[in-house]
């Protein structure tokens, strides 16, 4: 497979384990919190102040499935779409650690943990990233750790082929 | 939702169903996940995914979507009968997240869930924590998504 725009793009050979990409900030509304949770997450601390404050939550706060999907946005402004991104297979964990409320600022940070080329698939390897959003207090809200396909500049030689997904993301 | 204390681990929950439109595919990617084959057909079909397809995490938000609504339908069911329904917890996390096949604009999943473990929380005395497997497939039977949710759970009231 050939890629529009590849040899601009960042490719698999681009990433390496210990990089770090900076993604940006955003701040948080109510308003969000309130419109994400009406559509995906409708339970009452994801709505409401009052409900929120009566929760282990202790006050309004967005769905984990929102911080998700910001942590989502985030990434892929700042890596994804300026690399050769095929889709990933899954993810290994997300972890919500703090609770996000309206007025939070969120500030992306991206880390390479491990890079693998594919064993069946000379196009593209494996960038196993973690994305984190910390606050404004430093407190880390949200950690997603999962792989993502990226196209190769150079196809691979493959040795010896195996197509099972176990096989390839080594899990 | 039921107490801590009387959730069955093997317990099956069938969620429904949920037709991804091209319409609500976009309008996920756009707001959260812009890549190309999940905002535009020809970008799709040149994609290795052969066609529009929903981002995964437009996906998972809809399991939670349904997993309210089928919370919601019990606790509606419990209240008319009398019972006491616990307050809500929230989740600490999600793990081995995969999605199997991509989901194309006018694909219908459904969706179900399994009770795998429970334990007391080490952290929150009053709550335990739940472990469901989620499950989804699409109309030709293929199952599309798979994930581990943790939730916390009320425990009753200790007797003193």
């Amino acid at each position: 497979m050939r890629f529009d725009g590849a040899m601009t793009q960042r490719a698999f050979e681009d990433f390496h384990p210990g990089d770090v990409f900076p993604l940006a900030s955003v701040s948080v509304t109510a308003d969000e919190i309130i419109a994400f949770a009406a559509l995906y997450d409708p339970q009452p601390f994801h709505l409401d102040e009052e409900a929120g404050r009566a929760s282990l939550l202790g006050g309004l706060a967005a769905s984990g499935w929102h911080t998700l999907s910001i942590a989502m946005r985030l990434f892929a402004d700042g890596v994804l779409n300026d690399s050769c991104s095929m889709g990933s297979p899954g993810l290994d964990r997300v972890s919500w650690r703090a609770p996000v409320r309206p007025g939070d600022v969120l500030t992306g940070t991206c880390t390479i943990r491990e890079v693998r080329p594919s064993r069946s698939r000379p196009e593209m390897g494996f960038v196993l990233v973690s994305v984190a959003l910390v606050n404004q207090n430093d407190q880390t809200t949200i950690e997603m750790v999962g792989p993502v396909m990226i196209g190769r500049r150079v196809a691979a030689v493959l040795e010896e082929p195996d197509t099972s997904l176990a096989a390839e993301t080594g899990r | 939702m039921s107490f801590y204390e009387d959730l069955v681990v093997g317990t099956v929950r069938e969620l429904g169903e949920e037709t991804f439109t091209a319409e609500s595919i976009k309008a996920y990617a756009r707001a959260y996940d812009p890549q190309p084959f999940h905002l535009d057909e020809e970008a799709g079909r040149r994609s290795h995914f052969g066609g529009l397809c929903a981002s995964g995490l437009q996906v998972l938000a809809v399991s939670m979507k349904l997993t309210i609504a089928a919370q919601d339908r019990i606790e509606a069911e419990e209240r008319a009968r009398g019972k006491a329904v616990p307050p809500r917890g929230p989740s600490p996390g999600v793990e081995m997240v995969r999605w199997l096949k991509p989901v194309f604009a006018g694909d219908t999943l459904r969706f179900r869930t399994t009770l795998v473990d429970k334990r007391a929380s080490a952290s929150k005395p009053d709550w335990g924590i739940a472990t469901w497997q989620m499950e989804a497939f699409n109309q030709k039977g293929e199952q599309a998504l798979s994930y581990r949710g943790n939730v916390f759970v009320r425990r009753r009231a200790q007797a003193a």
